[in-house]
């Protein structure tokens, strides 16, 4: 679904927070403005799957997870800042 | 804050318990934790944090119908359930069941970056999904604290934690958080601060390279609690907290007596032996019959029927069976029976108050009518002398309690580092036997002696105390010119008296065989002077007849000589004397 080099990134959220909706939109502008066309996001909301909670490990919210590419990483937090962002999903600047 | 809210529907008085099942603990907080509350769990790394929050839940979902969600921050769920498998807890059977839930939450700051705010909203999904899921009654939360070292904003977390506690009793449930002892304080990182309803700390104290584990409920809001440490053990049959430090003085007091099994000793104490639940020592110096006294009054309570725990200190159960075979005892039948539980362990096995425990468990678990604890002395070895005397201030009064009898060896009399033990220890005992060794004339003997039975009229004496195979025997001790005289002194003294006695003997029958002679004599006399008696009455009757022949003839006569005058010359007297010796010779 992805090119190798894609990123496949997960946002797990928990209904329309205030934080959950600011996740979501720094997280498009990060990947917009660092991987246009190279990144694909999920977001699920724990709200309407519960279990999902239980069998990905997740305590804080929101979380992102980076499936790919490998190793999985994850960052915490409303993604209000890119440089940790950046970091964490270790994405050198272009 | 959420108390607010649910507090309309609460119109109980007092507040709700929620039975824990640990034996023991239900006791000291008057029914188990706050029923719909947080209760904090505090106590350092080993403590059996993890152990008691398992036990909580199992009990609950096994036993009183709660469902249960454990939330483990530090162990694997497969390790959980291996770890208290060995409590023959089958947590695979209630998760299957749907009675108990494991979830597992994982935080590793190596692996999480933070990049602005969040909050710990994806645990209480996870939490609220696992309760909704089996309806849960009860949560375990262990460790919570993990989470301090895996997110970094502090700040944040404490306010989620608030939170979480909040969220907690909104939910209804009962729940333990526990939490690692900090420096000075209860918890690390102050968790006390969130959790202010029920509060307890769990403690594993080494002295004398024993360690002790104790319990304490720091506070409970809104109920009556014990405030002492409670010593618990945690063994193959799960936790036993020992509930009691020291009762009350208001135990009944019965008038039922037990034998002691000694037919003897009885007679000692009016003929009926120990009232029921009363506590006896049983003093005495190495090898002076301690447990063989013991043995004996355990023999009787299992003879009537009762059950007995022999607590063994010294020896092994196999040891002592065979060792009372040796006076006549056969213990095993007992034991076969199910009425003797031998408790057999090293005091060097664990602290004082872990022993305590341990009996405390027994005694609940297998309800005796009487227990031996022997010998009481070695339980010094487990702990500081005063500790000693606190504990079996506890027993005793436990004990009392419920009603056991209880006898006590201690080795030793008021001597040695055992003295200060015993003195303090028999103030707390309603009867006090003490048995010496006595030495002399090369030998040694055994002595008995009732220093004080309260409540009857008890025997004074010292009496030699005799083992043999048919069992102990007391003798009544000889007192000599140099005292009391016992073993082969006291056979010599029987000796000297029975001989004496033998010589009493044959002076009283030698004087009756003579008294025998004499009357015999006498008799003799007086058969020979009846005769003569007899012979005189013949003599006198004879003559008396030969009177009346005499007058007879007289009358003839002159009848005679009266016709013999008519016809020659008539009033002429006849001449009576020269016929009469010859008359009188034939009257026949």
């Amino acid at each position: 679904m992805t090119e190798t080099n894609g990123y496949n990134l997960r946002l797990y959220v928990a209904g329309q927070t205030p934080k959950s909706i600011a996740a979501i939109a720094n997280l498009k502008k990060i990947c917009e403005q660092h991987l246009p066309g190279r990144y694909e996001i999920e977001i699920i909301d724990l709200m309407k799957d519960p279990a999902l909670a239980v069998r990905h490990q997740i305590v804080a919210i929101p979380t992102l997870i980076r499936q790919l590419p490998e190793p999985l990483k994850r960052i915490i937090g409303d993604l209000s800042n890119t440089e940790k962002v950046l970091v964490g999903l270790d994405i050198r600047p272009t | 804050m959420a108390g607010k809210s649910h507090a309309t529907p609460v119109d109980l008085p007092t507040i709700g318990k929620s039975a824990t099942g640990i034996h023991g603990l239900d006791e000291v907080t008057g029914g188990g934790l706050p029923e719909g509350r947080p209760t904090l769990l505090c106590g350092s790394a080993g403590c059996g944090k993890t152990l008691f929050g398992m036990t909580f839940l199992y009990n609950g979902a096994a036993d009183y119908n709660e469902p249960g969600v454990f939330l483990a921050f530090e162990e694997h769920p497969e390790d959980l359930i291996k770890n208290v498998g060995s409590l023959r807890y089958d947590i695979g059977k209630l998760i299957a069941e749907k009675k108990l839930a494991i979830d597992h939450v994982e935080i590793e700051r190596s692996k999480i970056s933070e990049s602005g705010e969040y909050d710990l909203e994806g645990l209480f999904i996870r939490l609220g999904f696992a309760i909704d899921s089996i309806g849960a009654k009860r949560v375990v939360i262990d460790t919570i604290e993990t989470l301090f070292s895996g997110l970094e904003n502090e700040q944040l977390l404490r306010a989620e934690l608030r939170r979480l506690f909040e969220w907690l009793k909104s939910k209804r449930v009962t729940a333990i958080i526990t939490g690692e002892r900090g420096d000075g304080t209860l918890t690390r990182y102050g968790l006390e601060e969130y959790v202010a309803d029920c509060v307890i700390l769990l403690d594993n104290r080494v002295h004398d390279q024993l360690s002790t584990r104790r319990l304490r409920i720091v506070k409970y809001r809104g109920s009556a609690h014990g405030t002492n440490e409670y010593p618990f053990i945690i063994d193959e049959k799960g936790i036993t907290v020992m509930p009691i430090t020291s009762s009350g003085l208001a135990h009944a007091a019965p008038t039922e007596r037990m034998p002691t099994g000694i037919a003897d000793l009885d007679d000692m104490l009016e003929g009926k032996g120990y009232f029921k639940g009363s506590s006896i020592l049983l003093s005495g110096m190495a090898g002076s019959g301690k447990s063989t006294v013991a043995a004996h009054f355990a023999d009787a309570t299992c003879a009537a029927g009762h059950r007995c725990i022999y607590f063994a200190m010294e020896e092994s159960p196999q040891q002592i069976v065979r060792n009372m075979r040796s006076v006549g005892i056969n213990l095993q039948k007992w034991v076969d029976r199910k009425l003797l539980r031998f408790s057999a362990r090293r005091p060097s096995l664990f602290g004082l108050e872990t022993h305590l425990a341990t009996m405390y468990r027994d005694v609940t678990e297998f309800d005796p009518t009487a227990v031996v604890i022997d010998p009481m002395s070695a339980l010094t070895g487990a702990g500081m002398t005063g500790d000693v005397h606190s504990m079996v201030l506890r027993l005793v009064d436990f004990l009392k309690g419920r009603g056991v009898t209880a006898l006590f060896t201690n080795l030793g009399i008021a001597a040695g580092e055992n003295a200060a033990t015993e003195i303090q220890v028999s103030s707390l005992m309603d009867v006090w036997l003490l048995l010496y060794n006595r030495e002399g004339n090369g030998e040694h003997n055994r002595q008995l002696y009732l220093l004080k039975s309260r409540g009857m009229a008890h025997s004074n004496q010292v009496r030699e105390f005799i083992m043999s195979s048919e069992g102990i025997k007391l003798r009544e001790a000889y007192v000599g010119p140099e005292g009391v005289v016992t073993g082969s002194a006291r056979l010599a003294q029987e000796a000297k008296d029975k001989a004496a006695a033998l010589v009493r003997e044959q002076a009283m029958e030698r004087s009756s065989r003579e008294l025998e002679r004499k009357r015999r004599e006498i008799a003799a006399q007086i058969e020979i002077l009846q005769a003569q008696l007899a012979s005189e009455d013949a003599e006198a009757s004879l003559l008396t007849r030969e009177g009346a022949a005499r007058k007879d003839q007289l009358a003839a006569d002159r009848v005679a000589m009266g016709e013999s005058r008519r016809a020659g010359r008539p009033g002429k007297r006849p001449r009576p004397p020269m016929t009469r010796a010859a008359t009188g010779q034939e009257p026949k």
